[in-house]
């Protein structure tokens, strides 16, 4: 028996589960950063994490009757994308509760990976941020890596201390540009480092698995707007989850335009609200509630976007027929 | 100002398998019988002139067209008719077959010699008597092609010798091997249909070509027939799809040709290579489109060649003949891997527009599994015409031919970029293929 099929009869050796592979290595950087700055409980948020959602998955998957789909790895990254967002202190849980809002709610309902409408990482941070609005503000840090102020009489030195990030300090007590960059200081355990984001980063570009359109349009006007009302570039950069949401949240390839006019568009829709956001508004969550924004759009700027056939018939005659 | 297409090729890079490069053409003869289809072309095919116990010699014309699109069939061996009867052709369809048992004399018929050609409709005649069509895979009968729509005028020849799609190199073996026929064909082509330019277009896998046809080229520089504006060689970057139709006139000439058109609609008229030179073979000789070179290659064979055989001839009995399997092949494809079709019983015959015979090994033949779309945009990136694979897809997935149309699902080429690069593994180009039906069936956008 000859097998029959359609053409073409050779694929290429790229698959989905290498892709989300790909990027949790990218992500294996951050989670060694998260270590040295908020110690080994920061490591515990993220196993919690990417287990919870792993089963989450496993078990929505066998609740609806539907085809395992825990080995495409995508659920891994949704957990090391949610661990990232939340403080090193936060109450383990909580972590279940998001992971559980990220997988079953935002993904499974709506069909499993590819036909979530929403960043399910980005969107279940908000939920928890609104839900619980102290234990998800409430940053800390090692105290070698917290203000003067920061520090209480008899700490250990190896306890947490709570700390504002650095966007919430008063200007005397911002850290150093260089430690902005290593990511010595308060804040959601994978945001802080941009030295250990950056490694992912480029080891994403060079696997072909993200381009830089998204990121770079997204940090460029976020930046470049700040600066025009008069903000300093450098800190509004290095500061917040700029740099871990445009390269490895506003790229999630199920919620973002897959043309290039469509990821600008998308870029400079997320930094307009983030710019906003971060500028004129009072609560925190600036990023997710663009990207979660953006998310939303994102069908409508894929049509607007999509790509005219060479040689198509887009004139006249065309309408008039429709 | 209009905004132009820019003239950057999105496409792929598949693996090249080329090994077949050094194999010179063989002659493979020999066969105790061949069943030859009555309809292997574009448009309607042919009726028989021959019935069960006549005898037939090669060249002989065995089939009569039925249609302005048909071109005749003549027998490839000699001997007696076994038998004339219907039966399923490898693309699904039902056609007549003529059985040819051989009587092993390889007797040349008195109707072979040279056509006397004057004019331009006499030249078209002779092509189509020849039983020409396009050798490069589509089957499109040539002397449509040279005959453009009332108010266009041909103005460029483009020879296509990009052979873009893995393992096939008989095109490439044919410049190698027959350089002053293809100029021949080039110059016969362009004094009778006064075509001024002619561009030979070839990949940069291909270098090696460049100084064999540039010194044919020289050689017949200044002749009274040939072509004002002369022939000229364009060297392309190799990827896959180049070879395709309409990507290579914007890659050669900038020239869009629009959706639902054809080349003549730009002034371009595109031959396959080996259908250039078949012109010249037959106004040498007068010998019909009898047989056909052929690589047979795929992971599954045993000593890859280019074979010259006659058309009708039984793919197993080709593949024996050449050294046979050293494995049982699970998918036999006719034509390349990206475009060809996998065929259903190895007694196929090979018609006139393969180019290839690959067998594959169970590894090649897997069928991968496919899960769902995380629209990474791949296919998008690949479509060479621009199109969205993904898009399509799901609209034919729902039967939308609204969607579809708005998509403009017939402006694909079929060239399956969007499928090869699917990380997914999704079976795009199947499903806009059945776009592609639902439409037709619905009417016109």
């Amino acid at each position: 028996m000859l097998r029959v099929s359609s053409s073409p009869h050779i694929r290429d050796n790229s698959s989905t589960q290498r892709i989300m592979l790909d990027v949790v290595l990218a992500l294996i950087p951050m989670v060694i950063a998260s270590v040295f700055i908020f110690g080994w409980r920061s490591l515990l948020i993220y196993v919690v994490s990417v287990a919870a959602s792993v089963v989450f998955e496993a078990l929505s998957r066998i609740v609806m009757k539907r085809e395992q789909t825990i080995n495409d790895l995508s659920a891994i990254v949704t957990g090391l994308l949610l661990a990232a967002g939340l403080p090193a202190n936060y109450p383990i849980w909580m972590v279940v509760i998001g992971a559980f809002i990220a997988i079953v709610f935002v993904k499974q309902l709506f069909g499993g990976l590819g036909s979530n409408f929403a960043n399910p990482a980005v969107t279940a941070r908000i939920v928890l941020a609104v839900s619980f609005a102290t234990e998800t503000s409430s940053f800390s840090v090692l105290p070698q890596y917290a203000p003067q102020s920061a520090l209480t009489a008899g700490a250990s030195q190896l306890d947490l201390v709570t700390s504002a990030t650095p966007l919430g300090m008063s200007a005397a007590e911002v850290p150093s540009t260089l430690d902005l960059f290593l990511g010595r200081h308060a804040g959601s355990i994978g945001e802080v480092s941009i030295i250990a984001l950056l490694i992912g980063a480029v080891y994403l570009v060079a696997r072909g698995v993200i381009d830089l359109w998204i990121p770079l349009v997204y940090m460029g006007t976020t930046v470049g707007l700040i600066t025009l009302v008069g903000g300093d570039p450098l800190f509004h950069l290095l500061t917040g989850a700029l740099v871990l949401a445009a390269f490895f949240m506003m790229t999630d390839y199920v919620t973002s335009p897959t043309t290039v006019v469509g990821k600008v568009v998308f870029a400079i829709g997320g930094a307009l609200l983030t710019f906003l956001l971060r500028m004129y508004s009072s609560m925190p969550e600036g990023v997710s509630y663009s990207i979660l924004l953006m998310n939303i759009l994102n069908p409508h700027i894929e049509r607007w976007t999509a790509h005219k056939t060479i040689g198509g018939n887009y004139g006249k005659k065309r309408r008039q027929v429709s | 100002m209009r905004f132009k297409w820019p003239k950057i090729l999105q496409g792929v890079h598949p693996r090249q398998n080329k090994n077949t490069v050094n194999s010179a053409i063989f002659r493979l003869r020999g066969f105790d019988s061949v069943s030859i289809p009555l309809d292997m072309q574009i448009g309607s095919g042919c009726e028989s002139l021959v019935k069960k116990g006549d005898p037939v010699e090669i060249g002989q014309k065995i089939g009569e067209p039925l249609g302005d699109w048909s071109v005749p069939v003549h027998a490839s061996i000699s001997g007696t008719v076994k038998s004339v009867k219907r039966e399923i052709l490898s693309d699904g369809t039902h056609v007549e077959y003529v059985n040819i048992e051989s009587d092993g004399k390889e007797t040349v018929s008195a109707e072979v010699s040279p056509p006397e050609v004057h004019d331009r409709a006499g030249f078209v005649a002779a092509v189509r008597a020849s039983g020409l069509v396009g050798l490069g895979g589509a089957a499109f009968p040539t002397h449509i092609k040279m005959q453009p729509p009332p108010g266009k005028t041909l103005d460029t020849l483009i020879i296509n010798a990009a052979e873009c799609e893995p393992y096939i190199t008989s095109d490439h073996r044919i410049c190698l091997e027959y350089p002053e026929q293809i100029i021949k064909g080039i110059m016969l082509t362009c004094h009778y249909l006064d075509i001024p330019t002619a561009v030979i277009a070839l990949e940069d896998n291909k270098r090696d070509l460049v100084s064999v046809l540039q010194a044919e080229i020289d050689k017949v520089k200044g002749a009274p027939d040939y072509p004002a504006q002369g022939i000229s060689l364009r060297v392309l970057p190799t990827q896959y799809p180049t070879g395709a139709e309409k990507v290579l006139i914007r890659l050669v000439n900038d020239r869009i040709v629009p959706e639902g058109g054809l080349p003549a609609d730009v002034g371009v008229l595109v031959q396959n290579v080996g259908t250039i030179r078949y012109i010249a073979e037959y106004f040498e000789t007068g010998m019909p489109l009898v047989t056909k070179i052929v690589t047979i290659d795929g992971s599954a064979v045993s000593s890859p060649a280019n074979l010259e055989v006659p058309i009708g001839a039984a793919i197993v009995e080709v593949v024996e003949k050449s050294g046979g399997c050293k494995i049982e092949a699970a998918k036999v494809i006719m034509g390349g891997p990206m475009m060809g079709v996998a065929i259903d019983d190895l007694s196929r015959p090979i018609l006139k527009h393969n180019n290839a015979i690959l067998m594959l090994d169970e590894k090649d033949a897997a069928l991968p599994k496919e899960i769902a779309c995380i629209q990474c945009g791949r296919c998008t990136r690949a479509c060479p015409m621009l199109l969205m694979p993904t898009t399509l897809d799901m609209a034919a997935r729902i039967q939308d031919c609204e969607k579809l149309n708005r998509y403009h699902v017939m402006n694909c080429i079929e060239c399956g970029c969007c499928t090869y690069v699917c990380p997914s593994k999704r079976y795009l180009l199947q499903n806009i293929r059945i776009g592609k039906t639902i439409v037709r069936q619905t009417g016109k956008s």
